[in-house]
């Protein structure tokens, strides 16, 4: 299982793919200190800027490039085959790649957030953020690593969960806020440090559960995915 | 010493049948899978590697299926077709990781050896980006061989390989064949098949066309007509003296030249000049018409 998440690890920072983490936690940190810099008061920006771009675009953006990249990129060029000609459990293989996924998406979200929690309002609130991001990073990882199994296009379906169900039906149908990521993540944030900036909608018993679901929910049908994993001829 | 066995296996897209009713036994050895493209192979090979289910039918190593069972593995080794590979590794980084993965108990020797066996050790610490299709190839063979699988199935190995690497590559699946191993290898090209093995399974359209020693298999295709076009200095006084010699079973006469229809290439080739030689008769043109490897096929069916 090691070696799995070695590759990965390599295949992943190996890539130029991998500049693509670097803008928005620079974008985000770098409009954090603009605002302090200028003595704008949080109440004015930390709401479209941590809540707007950290957690509503940021997370979910790099979880959905790490994670459709960890297993998608290999499922794409065919390198696959040589990790599911050896004689490991599916399960394995899919924590591997979940673990480094979900390291990498929390590592690269979480520290940005939690400096600009710090910006906003203080170290507790930027933990807050961390542990949000965290929780959601695992989630969005199990959700996206799932999607580069079931789809050929799991960037573009990604997208549109990230950008459709999450950003504009979150929006204006209540009742798609329940299967939102974003919306548990903000959950858990605001009960760990309530400052009034972050909304959230739906009760940390759901953020929790559904967290969950997703988590475990889509590992287990990734496994199940790979284990069943077919290779069509080319030219036959 | 491992078997590898299909049972009346089928395997269909949708309403697109790709292999149709095979069963073969594959014994220890080198077994040459051969058949046109587009005829199955790869199918039948990801079949067998547990890469594709079959529709109908079983696939089986030492008895136990291949599909959705990952254990096969430490007696498997597959040389996909698409050659693919981790390219950001060094080919000692990638066989390593191929070791480890198949956790074996001394994975730094078992990377050793297998890079030692294809010849890869002096370019064992190059990236396999860096590499040409035959080295690539070659460390993608190393990786598979790297926990010494009793079956290896190779999707044509021979595919872009220099004569010299070809020859290499011969020799090792060849002293593999000899040590017990079960070897299986597919290729369009029969001349490969030739050179390789005694056994060939040849598969046209999904079908298994004809089973077992190369060197029957090899007679029926050289018995089969051959068609030729010839041209000379005059034809007609040429038909009337091939019409005597018994490989030739039917001649016609054109405008253009004549069409001879002989039974055996080889006595046919050896005669022609031989006969205008003695009528002083200058040949013009000889051409073999229908010498496409689909010809041979097809005509292998039907026989």
């Amino acid at each position: 299982m090691s070696t799995v998440a070695y590759i990965t690890a390599r295949g992943l920072f190996g890539r130029r793919r991998v500049l693509l983490l670097l803008p928005l936690p620079l974008l985000l940190i770098g409009l954090a200190l603009i605002c302090r810099a200028y003595d704008v008061s949080p109440d004015q920006w930390g709401q479209p800027v941590v809540q707007g771009l950290g957690l509503a675009v940021m997370l979910p953006v790099i979880a959905l490039i790490v994670g459709t990249g960890v297993l998608g990129s290999e499922v794409d060029d065919g390198t696959i085959v040589h990790i599911l000609t050896k004689p490991l459990a599916r399960r394995d293989i899919v924590l591997a790649k979940l673990l480094v996924a979900a390291g990498v998406s929390a590592l690269t979200s979480a520290i940005p957030l939690f400096v600009v929690g710090i910006l906003a309002d203080s170290v507790r609130f930027g933990l807050a953020l961390a542990v949000g991001a965290a929780a959601g990073a695992i989630a969005y990882s199990a959700l996206f690593l799932l999607l580069s199994l079931v789809t050929r296009r799991p960037v573009l379906l990604g997208l549109a969960y990230i950008l459709v169900w999450e950003g504009l039906l979150g929006r204006f149908v209540s009742g798609t806020r329940v299967l939102s990521i974003e919306q548990y993540v903000i959950s858990f944030a605001d009960k760990i440090a309530p400052t009034g900036m972050l909304d959230g909608k739906v009760g940390i018993p759901v953020a929790i559960v559904m967290t969950v679901v997703f988590a475990i929910g889509g590992t287990i049908y990734a496994v199940n995915r790979l284990a069943a994993f077919s290779v069509a001829g080319e030219t036959s | 010493m491992s078997t590898v066995d299909l049972q009346n296996v089928s395997r269909w897209y949708g309403n697109v049948v790709a292999v149709n009713d095979i069963s073969m036994s594959l014994q220890p050895g080198v077994t040459g899978l051969l058949g046109p493209n587009g005829a199955g192979k790869t199918t039948v090979l990801h079949m067998m590697a547990g890469f594709l289910a079959p529709s109908k039918g079983t696939v089986t190593i030492d008895g136990s299926p291949t599909w959705r069972n990952p254990a096969i593995y430490h007696t498997l080794g597959l040389v996909a077709e698409r050659e693919a590979v981790h390219g950001f590794l060094t080919a000692y980084e990638f066989v390593l990781a191929c070791a480890r993965m198949q956790k074996l108990s001394d994975p730094v020797a078992a990377t050793k050896r297998a890079l030692e066996r294809v010849e890869m050790t002096s370019a064992q610490d190059r990236r396999i980006d860096t590499f040409s299709k035959g080295m690539r190839q070659r460390t993608r063979v190393a990786a598979s061989l790297v926990h010494d699988p009793q079956v290896l199935l190779l999707d044509e190995p021979f595919n872009g390989m220099d004569p010299r690497q070809r020859m290499h590559m011969m020799e090792l699946l060849h002293s593999l064949g000899d040590q017990g191993h079960t070897i299986l290898f597919s290729s369009h090209i029969l001349e490969e098949v030739e050179q390789l093995s005694g056994l060939v399974q040849v598969i046209v359209a999904g079908r298994l066309a004809a089973s077992g020693d190369y060197r029957r298999i090899r007679r029926l295709m050289t018995n089969r007509p051959h068609v030729f076009a010839v041209q000379s200095s005059d034809d007609r006084r040429l038909a009337v003296a091939l019409i005597g010699e018994k490989s030739v079973s039917g001649i016609e006469i054109e405008a253009t030249g004549l069409t001879v229809r002989a039974s055996d290439y080889g006595s046919f080739t050896r005669a022609l000049p031989r006969i205008a030689l003695g009528e002083g008769i200058r040949l013009r043109k000889l051409l073999p018409s229908d010498e496409s490897l689909e010809s041979v096929f097809s005509y292998l069916l039907e026989a």
